[in-house]
């Protein structure tokens, strides 16, 4: 198999493939990376925080590779809350043991904020010989002796909603309790599929983190702003703006975040390119940054054109 | 006595513990309790009501278009809305593309794992090992429809974001209707993923329960529950009339102590004895004495109901449920009816297909008032949603919530009353206290969502706006 580069995979993911799965090029990489892999697939744990499962059901609309082949082909997912068969103490049991067996070589991935608020009480974990753990307390430990840790989705990477003010439960990102191991974040509430994957392969392929910007996002995966390449960029030009959400126009003065907001939707678009926010009329609420949801509100704008 | 304690409990959404007291090999007692707090009432405050859409979708991210369309019919009463026939077909769509996604997820990735052995990989393994009971054919099959139904239920949420825009967490869905167009391509890019699962439906998800109902038999009588039921109704098939007076495919309704009911919001109450708040207000109380769940305990004439598809079918008197007759209440009558609803609902949705106008308006516009309130009741596939708003100064004054799980996980009220789990849980054998695999059926069958179930209604300061509802 021809080898792809780092250069030829950041361009792939950058943006040449725009509109398909990015994942379909990069599939044949993916495969003989991990075939490669001497310990067969590596370990991976999800765990869930102040969290609504939504990124688990994103990860889920996966196309390539489909999810039939990530599980069962391309990683061991060891413990994932919504889909493992066990439960109980034999869930903790499964975490403690890959832990420990994998110790500074699994990968860590967590959906939803870390409530740090009151000591962790707003979140445990499961009850470990009849004492509740937080949360917090798992991500301490999990998080420590993690390869990496990937963030996924605006909660886990910076709080997100449940930390939105006046954040009754002090949940914070992540990165702000994991200290001594890299954390990635990917934003976007939820996290699209192909920047998770996209990342969690890079990492896998080449054994170390990808570039990232100031806010820990891989850099290729958050380019640009959305207004770049936006298809409503030519009204914009003229001048032409929508007077209610739906209308034609750019959506600037019902809200729109595009012009601050770092993603792909513009090219990779969601579930399988079938459509995304601003292709429906709907204003982007820049859910890929560390201010969504508190400094991107209200969701459609301060201003309106008059008549 | 032997405690058995199951925390996590997995393939549910959410933080779910479970702790049953076993006494001669069945439970005698059960206590069900939410682990997670984020507090999406006090978050609401002071912010523009149209962003409540966005932020209680995020409550739950299977369950979020419930929340969407439920927090917008709420904003279309405060806001004196109007929805074009478009934008109400449009959203029963949307709605419905999620009960297929959600009920084909719940039975194949969330609850199959109970009965069927594969595959033989994580995280499906390791697995409890004992009580499987279907044949080598019949399993391996159902095993090769587990991992094909990854693909349909990812096709549900593609058919979904042709108006939803992207999914989970949709954006099109505003006061007023939805800002995506109709279009003769949209409908017929829809239709064309419509018939794909709705053949999965049929042939394939319908004949998997009944075989699992078939092999299970004894769980036709596990899991009784209290036999009360509650839905507020889902899918207008006319325009207007808010969630007060409007005709629905899935109609509105109560059952309790054997009677059938009109709902009366009036009658809801709200214990928090064993809660963790201080009192009836928003204000936790992590620490509060003997107080086990982040869950409220709501009560319907002051009695557990039950919320979810059964109760649904139920009191709309579908046959293929209701002739079950007690029987429905159980673990499989649970799965059945939720198999039923999905076809139900598949069906119907061609007709709304048809009904669409491409180039007709899909919304009107409107307008935050200085002033109002709003009341906006539906379903999501796990059961009833209601949301009521109070603007002041153009902002959220107050935001109540209440879901299905709300209902289902509650645990004791202030008669010490259990919640419907807990009571469903008393008298399931457990043959082996290391692996309570009998007890993770009754609740699963469920299909808990915990991110929709610590939620308040805050009762006593402004239930009083709500008035009495006959449908």
């Amino acid at each position: 198999m021809r080898r792809i580069t780092r250069r030829e995979f950041i361009k792939i993911c950058t943006g040449a493939t725009a509109g398909i799965g990015l994942l379909n090029t990069l599939e044949p990489v993916i495969l003989d990376t991990l075939a490669q892999a001497a310990e067969g697939k590596p370990p991976v744990i999800w765990l869930q925080g102040a969290a609504c499962s939504g990124c688990s059901l994103s990860l889920l609309n996966t196309v390539t590779p489909n999810i039939e082949k990530l599980l069962l082909e391309i990683i061991s997912l060891k413990f994932h809350p919504t889909l493992m068969a066990s439960a109980g103490d034999q869930a903790l049991h499964i975490l403690e043991e890959t832990a420990a067996e994998y110790e500074g070589r699994y990968y860590l991935i967590v959906e939803g904020g870390v409530p740090a608020g009151d000591g962790g009480v707003y979140c445990t974990l499961g009850e470990k010989e009849g004492k509740e753990v937080t949360f917090l307390e798992a991500i301490q430990q999990y998080g420590e002796k993690a390869a990496a840790v990937i963030a996924a989705g605006s909660c886990a990477a910076f709080g997100g909603i449940p930390g939105a003010a006046p954040n009754p439960t002090g949940t914070v990102g992540v990165w702000e309790v994991v200290k001594n191991t890299p954390v990635i974040n990917i934003g976007c509430c939820p996290m699209h599929p192909d920047d998770f994957l996209g990342t969690l392969v890079y990492v896998l392929k080449y054994g170390e983190i990808p570039q990232l910007d100031v806010y820990n996002r891989p850099k290729m995966f958050f380019p640009d702003i959305i207004h770049v390449g936006c298809p409503r960029c030519g009204y914009f030009a003229r001048g032409i703006f929508a007077k209610n959400p739906g209308d034609d126009g750019c959506l600037a003065f019902v809200g729109c975040k595009g012009m601050v907001a770092r993603a792909r939707c513009n090219t990779r678009q969601w579930n399988n390119g079938t459509n995304w926010c601003i292709a429906a009329g709907a204003p982007c609420q820049a859910c890929s940054e560390p201010a969504f949801p508190d400094e991107c509100s209200p969701i459609y704008g301060r201003y309106r054109i008059q008549e | 006595m032997p405690k058995v304690v199951i925390d996590p409990v997995t393939r549910i959404e959410g933080h779910l513990k479970i702790e049953v007291d076993v006494d001669r090999g069945k439970v005698i007692d059960a206590r069900s309790s939410g682990t997670l707090y984020r507090g999406f009432e006090t978050i609401l405050k002071g912010r523009d009501p149209r962003d409540s859409q966005h932020l209680t979708q995020r409550i739950c991210g299977v369950c979020s278009i419930g929340h969407a369309i439920t927090s917008a019919r709420c904003l279309d009463d405060a806001l004196g809305a109007k929805v074009p026939p478009n934008g109400r077909i449009v959203r029963n769509l949307i709605q419905g593309a999620n009960f297929i996604m959600s009920h084909i997820f719940h039975f194949y990735h969330l609850a199959a794992l109970d009965y069927i052995t594969g595959p033989d990989t994580a995280p499906s393994v390791p697995r409890v090992n004992r009580d499987y009971r279907l044949s080598s054919g019949i399993n391996n099959r159902v095993v090769r429809n587990y991992v094909e139904a990854f693909t349909i239920r990812r096709k549900a949420q593609e058919m979904l974001a042709v108006f939803g825009g992207k999914v989970p967490h949709i954006t099109t869905i505003i006061p007023g209707g939805v800002t995506e167009k109709v279009t003769q391509e949209k409908v017929d890019h829809f239709r064309t993923i419509l018939h794909e699962l709705s053949s999965f439906v049929e042939s394939v998800y319908i004949p998997d329960v009944f075989s699992i109902a078939e092999v299970y038999k004894d769980y036709w009588d596990i899991g009784r529950g209290c036999k009360n039921a509650l839905a507020f109704g889902v899918f207008p098939l006319e325009d207007g009339g808010g969630s007060e007076g409007q005709n629905l495919f899935i109609k509105s309704g109560v059952y309790t102590n054997g009677q059938f009911g009109s709902l009366d919001l009036e009658k809801i109450s709200e214990a928090v004895k064993y809660s963790r708040y201080k009192d009836e207000t928003a204000e936790p109380q992590p620490n509060k004495l003997g107080a086990y769940s982040w869950i409220r305990a709501p009560r319907y004439e002051g009695l557990p109901h039950e919320a979810g598809p059964l109760p649904r079918m139920w009191v709309n008197k579908v046959a293929e449920v209701f002739d079950l007759g007690e029987k429905a209440f159980s673990v499989m009558g649970r799965h059945v009816a939720r198999a039923v609803e999905c076809k139900l609902v598949a069906k119907a949705m061609f007709d709304w297909l048809n009904l669409l106008k491409p180039g007709e308006p899909t919304h009107l516009p409107c307008s935050v008032p200085e002033e109002g309130s709003g009341m906006g009741l539906w379903e999501g596939p796990r059961g009833c949603i209601g949301h009521f708003v109070e603007v002041k100064d153009y902002k959220i004054q107050s935001y109540k919530i209440t879901a299905s799980t709300v209902w289902n996980a509650s645990p004791r009220d202030d008669k010490d009353e259990p919640g419907p789990i807990e009571k469903a849980l008393v008298g399931t054998p457990v043959d082996d206290l290391e692996n309570p695999i009998e007890v993770a059926r009754v609740v699963r069958s469920f299909d808990p969502c915990m991110g929709c179930s610590v939620h308040l209604l805050e009762m006593k300061d402004s239930w009083g706006r709500v008035t009495s509802v006959n449908i």
